[in-house]
């Protein structure tokens, strides 16, 4: 619309008040700056009693509804260390009950009770014991067994305890590298115990 | 709902309620009305949660609920009160407000009337009277009677007020939309239980002998079963709003009047104003007609003022130019006024006016005040009549225009708008620059409480210490250490560290009060914008 009529501007900047050839301030690309330099310093705030006054009851005030019943927690919160300070922050945590008169009854709250959660875990008490039971059982049932096994076969008694002693040497030796449960074998390792017993003449020396 | 206050109902109810609160009344802030189950699917979180918090915002008065869309069949609907969350801000001012008139003993009932939203008389004067009793020196004890009166003089002007009866609450029975509400006459609401059963002494701190041990704690049983027999169950107050606000605006117009005439003026002012303070409805644009003989013999006798010299103040008053006193008629001695609305309205211009000084100069502010006053003006004529060079003057404008506090009119000489032929006039309209201020004051308060939580945020580590260190020695304290122990629990916050800590608890501390300071500002603000759409 401005451009119509082959290049007659119709609409001059002279009228709002900017001349010819006027030098305007640049044209600014970017948003403008989050904290832009003030060119006037704020007023200083109001200080004196009240102001410090009405400061105090402020936080007060935000202090002490941190800790009535109406601050909803999502969970209760989680302490990774029991802190010496919390048994000086009391939070009451009791829910307060409002006046269900006053209130849309569809907003009560509904308590699980403690019966519906008791009868579920009774039978798996009984049933654990059961299980524990019938388990010793095979398990006496089995030593049973081999036990018989064992008694059976006096013959290859003799053939056995070599067997058996053997089992013990690798039962001890066995022992010895289990003792410290590592891959090493104990011989490499020195005790340091034959350490003391060559510097019984020299007791002036210094034992490093 | 502006975004800013959206903003700003959120971190109040996040500081003041936790953050689930804070989700639930977000989103139905931004919906406006949903039912219970709408909202607890929106918003996620488990439906218990989502009650507790309806229950919660409905106690402190910021959420309602109504039968639905589909009639009273149909489920209940919950909508937010935003300008109750934004009284939250206020809250100091009321309590020091009444602690002004009415003492200790009725700061803290207001208080704790503020924190709990609404409560029975019984309950608070209990309360308050065992904080009261704690605060005393050893032996002496509160009586409950004092805070009875107290609590009787809030009421009786107002300050406090009982809580309307709830509408049928959510049982949707045929029998609940048959039976009509009980007549709620706006008398009731400030009438004061009589038959209440107290127990007249507040129990002392120590127990002194075993026969006082067992009277006490025969009266302790006595009061438990006492608890369901007070006499005002059901009967809660709360803390009525719109009169502090009443006392604010007469706080304000009386310090205006001092401020540009001087101190006996105002008394003058101060006297009409308490006259006509209960026969004045709330949103009237002025006060009931006053004689001068009437406010003559109303004056305080510390005073001394003539009858002639009254007369000669009231004639100054009525004829300057911010016109908070109008002249009515001519009977018994004249008939005198104050012009509320009229009062308000040079307030908040006198806001806007100090505002523009302050961010852009005294010069800036002659061309506002000049537009104010004038309306509308070209380019030359601004710079004529504010006396300012013509390229200062352009900036000035133009930078006022890019804020949004000035605007451009055009008045066109030609019916096709043609711009060579079109005046272009500078103007500025009060009221919807005031609404502007007012957003940018809730962006303001929104600016300066997330500053503070993030101050807090950055050093939490520090301060959990320094709470730490505070309990360890709070417990040594009680159990009677050493000097010598207590000062190396102290050592353990070394000096930058403790300077830090100083330097923090400097920040929150300009941080709040600049926050109490800009909540002036948008309560005389809103009293301006709210007195104009009546």
């Amino acid at each position: 619309m401005a451009g119509r009529g082959r290049g007659h501007r119709t609409f001059s900047v002279e009228i709002v008040g900017i001349g010819k050839g006027e030098n305007l301030p640049p044209s600014s690309i970017q948003p403008t700056p989050l904290f832009p330099p003030l060119d006037q310093k704020p007023v200083p705030l109001q200080a004196g009693e009240e102001a410090e006054y009405m400061l105090a009851l402020k936080q007060e005030f935000r202090g002490a509804m941190k800790t009535l019943p109406f601050y909803i927690r999502p969970a209760a919160p989680k302490k990774d260390v029991e802190r010496y300070s919390d048994k000086y922050q009391k939070i009451e945590t009791s829910d307060w009950k409002p006046d269900w008169r006053r209130f849309p009854k569809e907003l009560r709250v509904r308590e699980k009770r403690p019966l519906r959660d008791k009868s579920p875990a009774v039978p798996k008490q009984t049933k654990q014991p059961r299980v524990n039971k019938e388990e010793i059982i095979r398990k006496l049932e089995t030593l049973e067994q081999k036990e018989e096994e064992g008694s059976s076969d006096e013959e290859e008694g003799e053939k056995k305890k070599p067997e058996e002693q053997e089992a013990e040497g690798e039962e001890e030796y066995d022992e010895e590298e289990f003792e410290d449960e590592t891959d090493y074998i104990m011989s490499y390792f020195d005790n340091g115990e034959e350490f003391g017993g060559d510097s019984d003449e020299n007791i002036d020396e210094a034992v490093y | 709902m502006t975004a800013q206050e959206v903003r700003l109902c959120g971190l109040l109810l996040q500081e003041h309620f936790g953050d689930v609160v804070e989700k639930v009344g977000t989103h139905l802030i931004r919906s406006g009305v949903l039912t219970l189950r709408a909202l607890a699917h929106e918003t996620k979180l488990p439906l218990d949660l989502v009650k507790k918090s309806l229950c919660v915002l409905m106690q402190h008065g910021m959420c309602a609920f109504g039968a639905g869309r589909r009639g009273p069949a149909g489920p209940v609907e919950y909508h937010i009160i935003c300008e109750h969350i934004l009284h939250m801000l206020r809250y100091p001012r009321y309590i020091y407000t009444a602690k002004s008139l009415y003492g200790d003993t009725g700061e803290l009932i207001v208080e704790e009337i503020l924190q709990r939203g609404q409560m029975t008389m019984s309950s608070t004067v209990k309360t308050v009277a065992d904080r009261l009793t704690h605060n005393m020196p050893e032996g002496q004890s509160m009586d409950y009677s004092e805070v009875v009166s107290a609590f009787s003089r809030l009421v009786e002007t107002h300050f406090l007020q009982r809580c309307p009866p709830m509408a049928s609450a959510g049982s949707s029975s045929s029998e609940a939309v048959n039976t009509p509400l009980p007549v709620w006459s706006t008398r009731m609401v400030y009438i004061v239980p009589v038959k209440i059963e107290l127990m007249h002494k507040c129990q002392g701190k120590r127990r002194r002998s075993s026969e006082d041990g067992e009277a006490e704690q025969r009266a302790a049983k006595k009061t438990k079963t006492d608890n369901s027999e007070r006499g005002d169950e059901g009967i809660y107050w709360q803390v009525n709003f719109q009169r502090f606000h009443l006392h604010f605006r007469d706080q304000a117009i009386i310090s205006a009047v001092s401020c540009k005439l001087d101190q006996t003026s105002s008394e003058i002012v101060r006297t009409m104003l308490r006259m006509s303070e209960v026969t004045t409805p709330a949103h009237a644009a002025f006060t009931q007609a006053l004689s001068a003989n009437e406010i003559f013999r109303a004056l305080p006798f510390s005073y001394n003022i003539a009858r002639p010299i009254l007369d000669q103040y009231l004639t100054l008053l009525v004829n300057d130019p911010m016109e908070f006193v109008g002249r009515t008629g001519d009977s018994g001695g004249g008939m005198y006024v104050v012009n509320l609305h009229r009062a308000l309205a040079n307030l908040a211009r006198a806001t806007l006016e100090s505002v523009v000084q302050e961010r852009f100069g005294s010069r800036s502010a002659r061309i506002f005040r000049l537009l104010l006053r004038k309306r509308h003006l070209e380019q030359k004529q601004v710079e004529d009549f504010a006396m300012v060079p013509a390229k200062e003057a352009k900036d000035m404008l133009y930078t006022l225009l890019s804020e949004n506090l000035v605007q451009l009119q055009e008045i066109p000489k030609t019916p096709d708008y043609a711009p060579s032929r079109t005046f272009y006039l500078y103007t500025v309209n009060q009221l919807p620059t005031a609404r502007l201020l007012l957003q940018h004051c809730y962006k303001t308060v929104g600016n300066l409480i997330e500053r503070r939580l993030y101050e807090t945020k950055e050093n939490k580590r520090l301060l959990e210490k320094s709470q730490q260190i505070e309990a360890i020695l709070a417990s040594l304290q009680a159990t009677g250490a050493e000097a010598a122990q207590l000062t190396e629990v102290e050592e353990m916050i070394t000096a930058p560290e403790r300077q830090q800590l100083e330097s923090l608890q400097h920040h929150i501390n300009k941080l709040d009060s600049s926050e109490n300071q800009v909540d002036e500002t948008i309560f005389l603000l809103e009293s301006y914008i709210n007195s104009t759409q009546r």
